[in-house]
């Protein structure tokens, strides 16, 4: 329909009131003018007009096809329509109310899961040509981590990508007036910008040729954001200097706005060269093998090049590295991912669980209009007798199902309009949340167009499925028997009603089902046992190249800060750890045995965790030794080199805790490492890992500039911070710290599993509401169409139970079936969430006794009214009345 | 009285547009030429008239305007747009050439020997 056209149906619309009275006068002035001819013949005037008005024939009839003729149009019927509906709809205001309020639940979830999906998973990264971007990850392993060196072999001897480009993520001291503060780096290859096919916004970009080396590039970038915030949008920053960990580094340029790299969720302050790692992280490994600095390596295929191609032409340069480098590569594999999402590591499962929750939100939606189907079914029966009125007064089927879905279509649509509007706001509120505030993240899911068409597309589905439900019956209506008697007698066998009915009542148990295994795995997980102790403990995190601390003055400042600490009253315990456990990733060791002289990575021993602490961290962490000695500060350099292991590593080496103590394994380079102790397994990366080895290192002799202060205090550790940041400050002003308790910490660790359990909670809430209304629903109507026949077996002498059994035993039933499939299916379920929630198992007594109990309750809440109904049955009066 | 014969479906805007084409009527004139000028012989429901009348407003063939009747009444009245006549003529062309084929087609007799 042309937009001309639409406008002239709309301008008729606007006089459709007065096109009606033209109508009606034109009608009665045809009959006036019969009636004059009449009356000339000789009949009386009244005569003459009931005559006329005769043989007109059914003028009703007549009006509505001229209407029809006159606008001929789909608009103008429709406007009729609504207006009719909306009359229909405000006689039963709690009906509607019920509808819009079911459908604006389940098409609001429905739009924020969609959103976030869309955010986080289906819009293509902020750069351009994005489809043809493609990070390289290990085949074998899910990560894409490369020395700088292999890199750059991937670099040079690649043919399938135009160019690539690497990037590391840095935390940095950045002073630009004043003291440094903490600021996150994407420490990039030269090329980088060029790879990525970004324009700056001011100033300019650093290229390949402006690398010469290590620490040769004085320059950085910095991003949109940061200079809005940091600099207000002073456009003189460019060509100004500030200290990067103390170093002078010159501002020439800003990023493109909105520009953020290749992750969808980490958003940098400012983009440093990579060749200057000895600056940004207090070493220098760029011509390191065996040190893996580059986070990502990434670049636009050559066009024509499919990734298949492009893998095997990878695949053939790792063999060259595999056979050129033995001791730092075993087979190695390269696939092409996504980059956004970090590649399959944080992308399967991302994808998985948002594919799941889409899914279950689908469900919900399916289920809501299974509900309202089976409520305008009910409605449409009950208005048998008026639609069997129109249908005998000549109104076409067509035309009163075309009314029928009008209605449905307006509850749909102000359903879905509200639904939208709330999933808006929330999507707007997520978008501007950060759950972990030690990383600059962010939530890339404020909606946009894609979100409004899908709610839209999701009303107008949904307003047609459960129109389309009560048309059947609409279609087979015999007006003539229904007048007759009345609606018909509800049917014994399993109706489509019933079965939608069973459904849902399975898709609510599913729901109920997995977000029980959510919440107990997350119980569950904060009780087990991390190998320290996150109570009473507070984590204050820096690090000491922000400073300008390098070699032997590292250790040194970590042990005044740590008997300054001691000082400060409150305080029990104080240790360092280079980063603490279950805070973001850890760092790999390889362990070789004693024995061995290979040192191919196929002939290691284990891949360890390796953490670098201060003789107190064990104390202050609340990490038990088992076996050996802690360490002293005379672990130094001067001193033999020792180790601490875990249970687990221990085990794998010589088989028991006792006997490891006082054996040695090599490390990569050879060299001995006696092991002093043997302390507790814990959780490293994260709470739903298998137990890790790992193994434990003395500051004094491996100094690491990233430093995390562990303090353990009698109770709250909250209290103390202010007087241990204060402590801190009066050792070196120029360090910032990031004080969190470790519990707020671990929240890094509990994101996943928590959201997990709120989503999956909220949905489930959702879905044990819709099964409510729809066992309720089911229930009294079909209370209400046998209340003569219920009235009849009171009258004989049934007993209440067997009132209760004839009344609600068919919604027992379904209950019965939908909630063990539902069982079923969730259990089925649990497998996916395993990956994202600790212990996730649904073969938990607690999760299964919870659901059944559950669905118990769903099941009363939803059939007491009824019950309380069918009991109170007076048979006398209900006899009377028929 | 004649024998009133059934009208075919779609001969009923023909026949108005012919009624019109006359001079300007109202509906209940219209009703009354068509009468007259086919000698009775049509039967017309009348009411069915109205929608095919707006039908033909809608198509752009006839145009309305309010007026006074003989009697002194107000009447709507229509009359033939310019498209009104080039349609009347194409349609009552298309009527004769289907009515004499009918016709003749009707009127074969078996052939002889």
């Amino acid at each position: 329909m042309s937009l001309s056209a639409w406008f002239r149906s709309f301008a008729r619309k606007l006089d459709a009131s007065r096109t009606e009275a033209e109508l009606q006068e034109e009608l009665r002035s045809h009959i006036t003018l019969r009636a004059d001819d009449l009356q000339r013949t000789g009949i009386d005037r009244r005569e003459a007009e009931r005559r006329a008005r005769l043989e007109f024939g059914g003028r009703e009839k007549f009006a509505e096809e001229s209407r029809e003729e006159m606008a001929g149009h789909f608009f103008d019927t429709l406007a009729r329509d609504v207006r009719f509906s909306l009359r229909v709809l405000r006689k039963s205001p709690g009906f509607t109310l019920v509808a819009i309020a079911t459908l604006a639940v389940a098409i609001g979830a429905n739009a924020v899961v969609f959103g976030v999906l869309n955010g986080i998973v289906l819009r293509p990264l902020n750069v351009p040509h994005a489809q043809s971007l493609y990070g390289i990850e290990h085949g074998n392993e899910h990560n894409m981590y490369e020395s700088y060196p292999d890199y750059v072999d991937l670099r040079d001897r690649n043919r399938s990508f135009d160019d690539l480009a690497g990037f590391g993520v840095d935390l940095v001291g950045l002073e630009s007036n004043g003291n440094p503060v903490r600021a996150w780096s994407d420490s990039v290859t030269g090329n980088y910008f060029d790879v990525m096919r970004v324009q700056p916004y001011l100033g300019r970009f650093f290229h390949a040729s402006d690398e010469h080396g290590a620490n040769s590039v004085p320059y950085i970038v910095l991003s949109y954001s940061y200079w809005q915030a940091h600099f207000q949008s002073d456009p003189g920053v460019v060509g100004r200097t500030v200290r990067v960990n103390s170093h002078p580094f010159t501002i020439i340029g800003v990023a493109p706005r909105g520009f953020i790299g290749a992750l969808v969720f980490f958003a940098p302050d400012f983009f440093a060269p990579l060749v200057d790692q000895e600056i940004l992280e207090s070493k220098n490994n760029i011509d390191a093998r065996g040190t893996q600095s580059v986070f990502m390596t990434l670049g636009h295929l050559r066009s024509g090049v499919t990734t298949q191609q492009a893998a095997a032409d990878l695949n053939s340069i790792g063999v060259y590295l595999e056979k050129t480098y033995p001791t730092n590569h075993g087979a190695t594999t390269f696939k092409l991912v996504r980059p956004g999402l970090y590649g399959n590591l944080l992308g399967s499962p991302v994808r998985a669980f948002l594919g799941a929750m889409m899914l279950l939100a689908g469900l919900i939606l399916l289920a809501a209009c299974a509900n309202l189907g089976s409520l305008f079914a009910a409605r449409a029966s009950d208005r048998s007798r008026e639609v069997a009125l129109r249908l005998a007064l000549g109104a076409g089927r067509t035309r009163i199902l075309r009314q029928l879905l009008t209605e449905a279509m307006l509850i749909s649509l102000a359903g879905g309009g509200i639904g939208l509007w709330a999933s808006v706001a929330l999507l707007n509120a997520l978008s501007a949340w950060n759950p972990l505030p030690r990383f600059p993240m962010i939530s890339p899911v404020a909606p946009d167009a894609n979100v409004y068409v899908v709610a839209l597309m999701l009303a107008i589905l949904s307003g047609v499925l459960f129109g389309i439900i009560p048309a059947r019956q609409v279609m087979c209506a015999d007006p003539y028997q229904i007048i007759k008697s009345g609606p018909g007698a509800i049917s014994r066998r399993l109706s489509l009603r019933d079965l939608l009915l069973a459904v849902q009542i399975a898709i609510c148990a599913v729901l109920v089902t997995s977000s029980m295994v959510a919440l107990r795995g997350m119980a569950q997980s904060l009780r087990a046992s991390f190998g320290f102790d996150p109570r009473n403990a507070m984590l204050l995190e820096t690090d000491l190249n922000i400073a300008g601390y390098r070699g032997e003055r590292v250790p040194e400042m970590q042990k005044r800060m740590i008997d300054a600490l001691h000082e400060v009253p409150g305080v029990e315990a104080a240790g360092v750890v280079s980063r603490a456990p279950l805070n973001g990733g850890g760092f790999a060791e390889w362990i070789f045995t004693e024995q061995a002289t290979d040192f191919r990575p196929a002939n290691r021993a284990a891949v360890a965790e390796r953490f670098t602490i201060s003789p107190e961290y064990l104390r202050a962490a609340g990490t038990v030794l088992l076996a050996g000695r802690p360490f002293t500060w005379q672990d130094d350099k001067e001193a033999p080199r020792v180790a601490l292991v875990n249970r687990l590593l221990a085990r794998t080496l010589f088989g028991s805790e006792a006997n490891a103590v006082g054996r040695h394994f090599k490390q990569r380079d050879g060299s001995l490492v006696g092991i002093a102790g043997v302390v507790e397994d814990g959780k490293y990366e994260n709470l739903t890992e298998d137990p890790q080895p790992a193994v434990f290192f003395p500051l004094a002799q491996r100094p690491v500039s990233e430093t995390t202060l562990v303090v353990r205090s009698a109770g709250d550790p909250l209290p103390l911070a202010r007087s241990l940041q204060a402590k801190l400050r009066s050792l070196d002003p120029e360090l910032p710290f990031l004080a969190l308790t470790w519990i707020e910490q671990l929240g890094v660790a509990l994101f996943p599993a928590r959201t997990a359990a709120v989503a999956l909670g909220l949905l489930g809430i959702m879905g044990a509401i819709l099964s409510i209304t729809g066992i309720f629903g089911m229930a009294a109507y079909s209370l209400s169409r046998r209340l003569k026949e219920l009235g009849i077996r009171i009258a004989v002498g049934a007993r209440p139970k067997q009132i209760l059994h004839a009344a609600l035993g068919r919604a027992f039933k379904l209950l019965a079936i939908g909630s063990a499939s539902g069982l079923l299916l969730g259990i089925l379920a649990s497998r996916v969430l395993a990956f994202i929630v600790y212990q996730a198992t649904p073969r938990d007594p607690l999760v299964l006794g919870g659901v059944v109990l559950a669905m118990l309750l769903v099941g009363l809440l939803a059939t007491w009214i009824p019950a309380q109904r069918a009991l109170s049955i007076d048979p006398l009066t209900l006899l009377r009345e028929e | 009285m004649p024998a009133q014969a059934q009208l075919l479906p779609g001969t009923l805007d023909l026949l108005i547009l012919k009624a019109v084409s006359l001079g300007p009527l109202h509906g209940y004139g219209v009703l009354l030429r068509i009468g007259q000028i086919s000698e009775q012989a049509l039967l017309i429901e009348q009411g069915a008239l109205y929608p095919a009348l707006f039908r033909l407003v809608r198509q752009g063939l006839l145009k309305a305007s309010w007026g006074t009747s003989e009697n002194n009444r107000r009447a709507k009245y229509y009359e033939l747009t310019s498209l009104g006549r080039k349609r009347l003529r194409e349609e009552t062309e298309g009527w004769n050439r289907l009515a004499a084929a009918m016709g003749s087609a009707l009127a074969a007799r078996p052939e002889e020997g």
